[in-house]
């Protein structure tokens, strides 16, 4: 596994599983994790499916990618109590995550990944 | 002066207006969001109401502790962090002073714009919740302070939310997250927590 992993923070979660089957061809060596709707399979954003799905990546470090507001706002909560090293990215949510992902299974150095980022940032 | 009991009465007066004006909220919400604020609060309501009649408190940081986790793990929207970052925060002033309720409820607000980012006019709760800590420092809260800042949203465009997708359409509606507030400070009134 990669030094960073992955995680995708969705209203939905099909949103999430279908990216998380588009990113694993790109980066099969890379631990991506997501959380998506909330608890009860509604539509929304969980403080505890995000908790959960910080826990499960097996990387330390972790990337993170989100759609919409409360999405980024629970990140931030979680961020705060986790013991991980989370990074959260405010960048078009599917290709920013593509990138990141290619480029972490190419072994592309973090610093270089961010750069990469940054003209996706749009929120 | 809040104490645990009349914190948790506070509450429960809360959860129960939320959940007669839920079918409103989500009315509102309908208009210029994704329609389930009413939903999403009368859960997240429900879940604090069992979180505080399922133990006993020693302190009104337990209390609202014990509340902010219940909203924050249920609501399942925007508000469930929203609320959930200013009563972690009320809690926290609670600790340090808890007779000056004005510093409290100012901790809440200051929670919440840590958490949203958003400012006085951007159409969220923080437009209520600013005029209402200013009302509490000089001891004039009241009903009709409270209504005119929900009610003050309407014209507002929205900056920031699912509602400022919308851009000049966001006008003209109140702000859900603004009502729901709303019916915090008016129960705060009701319980005779002041």
């Amino acid at each position: 596994m990669s030094e960073y992993g992955v995680l995708l923070v969705s209203h939905v979660s099909e949103i999430v599983e279908g990216l998380t089957a588009l990113l694993k061809e790109v980066a099969s060596d890379v631990s991506i994790t997501s959380a998506g709707g909330t608890d009860d399979g509604g539509i929304g954003s969980s403080f505890d499916k995000v908790q959960a799905a910080v826990e499960a990546n097996q990387s330390g470090k972790i990337l993170a990618f989100y759609d919409l507001g409360s999405s980024k706002m629970n990140l931030e909560m979680v961020k705060e109590v986790t013991d991980k090293e989370i990074t959260l990215f405010d960048t078009a949510f599917i290709e920013s995550a593509y990138t990141a992902s290619a480029l972490l299974q190419a072994g592309v150095p973090i610093e270089e990944i961010k750069k990469q980022l940054e003209p996706l940032k749009i929120k | 002066m809040l104490t645990v009991e009349s914190t948790i009465k506070w509450l429960n007066l809360f959860s129960e207006k939320v959940e007669k004006n839920k079918d409103y909220l989500s009315e509102l919400d309908q208009a210029i969001g994704d329609g389930d604020h009413g939903a999403n609060m009368a859960r997240g309501v429900a879940a604090m109401n069992e979180a505080l009649s399922n133990k006993s408190f020693d302190s009104i940081q337990d209390v609202l502790k014990t509340a902010a986790m219940a909203l924050l793990s249920k609501i399942g929207g925007a508000s469930g962090p929203l609320y959930g970052s200013a009563l972690i925060a009320m809690a926290k002033q609670a600790g340090e002073d808890r007779s000056d309720l004005a510093s409290i409820i100012q901790a809440g607000s200051d929670g919440i714009q840590k958490r949203g980012k958003a400012e006085p006019g951007d159409k969220t709760m923080v437009d209520v919740w600013v005029p209402v800590v200013n009302a509490l420092k000089n001891n004039k809260l009241s009903a009709d302070i409270i209504k005119k800042a929900v009610q003050d949203t309407e014209p507002l465009k929205a900056k920031k939310g699912r509602a400022s997708y919308l851009g000049d359409r966001s006008i003209g509606h109140i702000d859900p997250g603004s009502m729901s507030s709303g019916y915090l400070f008016e129960t705060l009134i009701e319980g005779d927590t002041l």
